[in-house]
């Protein structure tokens, strides 16, 4: 596999330098670094859940307690997450995602398109602000604004790492 | 003939007492919690919320959940992984946990050993009309549990067994998992505000001293 471009190391510094303990994933290929940098950090929970959602109860929990959490995951994992975004807006409960998307920009698997298009729409009508990251120099001034809003202003934030970013993922298209 | 069938029996409603040999679900949930001022509570929606506040009291150290069918025990371990000294108690009916019966698995390869799970299992969705649920037709939480890795597990249905399981919940190092089945009455539901945000508060102010 190719090297990492930088920010995503940056990244998780950032998460680090504001106090983020609770990393909860589904795998997912693009967030690969920050997955396998709090698996290997002994200072922080790496909860690997078995669908998304947990990880939105997880940061809700984790607030009660006085600690941060973030949920990394998939666009289609989103889907997964809609009736238990009802306790973040309810709750009016803090709440920190970084979405990488699929479904759009040259997004090669047609499965992908009907939840990568519907993402963000869902997101916003479930009350979560969405932060769209195209390129790599946006990502780190994006995260600290949503670190910002989430930790100190106790909103919901959606963080979306595009296709235009992440580069859409190959797939054989039966070709010679 | 299978005892499981491809149909629930049909159910119009509630029982009207405990039959013999049955564990009435608001007494056995407050003596297996027994003094609750040290612990930390999330419970589940509806049944499990009342034994809840039946057995605490509306205390800010329960934090019950109205809604979002499903949260509860991913909720108890993000609070269990936050506060590794106390001991967090999820207390859920079945029909919650089968929601997002997964989570049994994220929690057992954490094995915080913080952490406990009641699971109240009257083998019915009492909130929705009494439907038999899926514990009625053959299916094992503690078994799930114990297939989440989960590494205490105990199934409880006699009074007798109530003091060991509610000492095991609180002292054992690794989590723990109870199942408690109860008779599918009809316990007087308990009001309490739904304000989520405003308990969030409440229990973070009693816990952390600021909210």
């Amino acid at each position: 596999m190719a090297d990492a471009p930088a920010w995503q190391d940056q990244l998780y510094d950032l998460l680090r330098q504001q106090n983020v303990t609770q990393f909860s994933y589904v795998p997912d290929a693009g967030h690969r670094i920050l997955i396998n940098r709090s698996i290997a950090d002994a200072d922080v929970h790496s909860v690997s859940v078995t669908t998304e959602e947990e990880g939105v109860a997880l940061q809700a929990g984790a607030h009660l307690g006085g600690a941060r959490s973030v949920l990394l995951m998939q666009s289609s994992g989103v889907g997964n997450c809609v009736n238990f975004f009802s306790l973040i807006q309810h709750g009016r409960f803090p709440f920190l995602t970084f979405v990488s998307m699929r479904g759009d920009f040259g997004e090669g698997n047609p499965w992908q398109y009907a939840m990568g298009q519907a993402t963000q729409p869902v997101l916003e009508a479930s009350g979560i602000t969405c932060i769209r990251v195209d390129s790599p120099d946006e990502v780190i001034p994006a995260a600290q604004a949503a670190c910002t809003m989430a930790f100190q202003s106790e909103q919901a934030i959606a963080v979306l790492l595009t296709q235009k970013l992440l580069g859409a993922k190959a797939f054989s298209t039966g070709d010679a | 003939m299978s005892k499981m069938s491809s149909k629930p029996g049909l159910r119009t409603g509630p029982e009207e007492k405990v039959q013999d040999g049955m564990l009435e679900r608001r007494h056995a949930v407050k003596t297996l919690l027994g003094d609750t001022s040290d612990i930390l509570i999330v419970t589940g929606l509806a049944g499990a919320k009342d034994d809840v506040l039946a057995a605490a009291g509306d205390v800010p150290n329960a934090y019950t959940l109205s809604g979002a069918m499903g949260a509860a025990t991913a909720m108890g371990l993000g609070l269990a992984l936050a506060q590794p000294d106390k001991r967090v108690i999820v207390v859920t009916g079945e029909g919650e946990l089968l929601m997002n019966v997964g989570t049994l698995a994220s929690v057992g390869v954490l094995n915080p050993p913080n952490l406990s799970i009641v699971c109240v299992d009257n083998e019915r969705y009492g909130e929705t009309g009494w439907q038999e649920s899926h514990t009625g037709r053959g299916v094992d939480m503690a078994k799930m549990a114990e297939g989440g890795c989960i590494p205490n597990v105990r199934t409880v249905t006699k009074e007798s067994e109530l003091k060991d399981a509610g000492q095991m919940l609180r002292e054992s190092n690794g989590t723990s998992f109870v199942l408690v089945k109860v008779a599918p009455t009809d316990a007087p539901s308990i009001h309490r505000s739904r304000d989520a945000s405003w308990h969030k508060g409440r229990f973070r102010e009693a816990l952390l001293g600021t909210n």
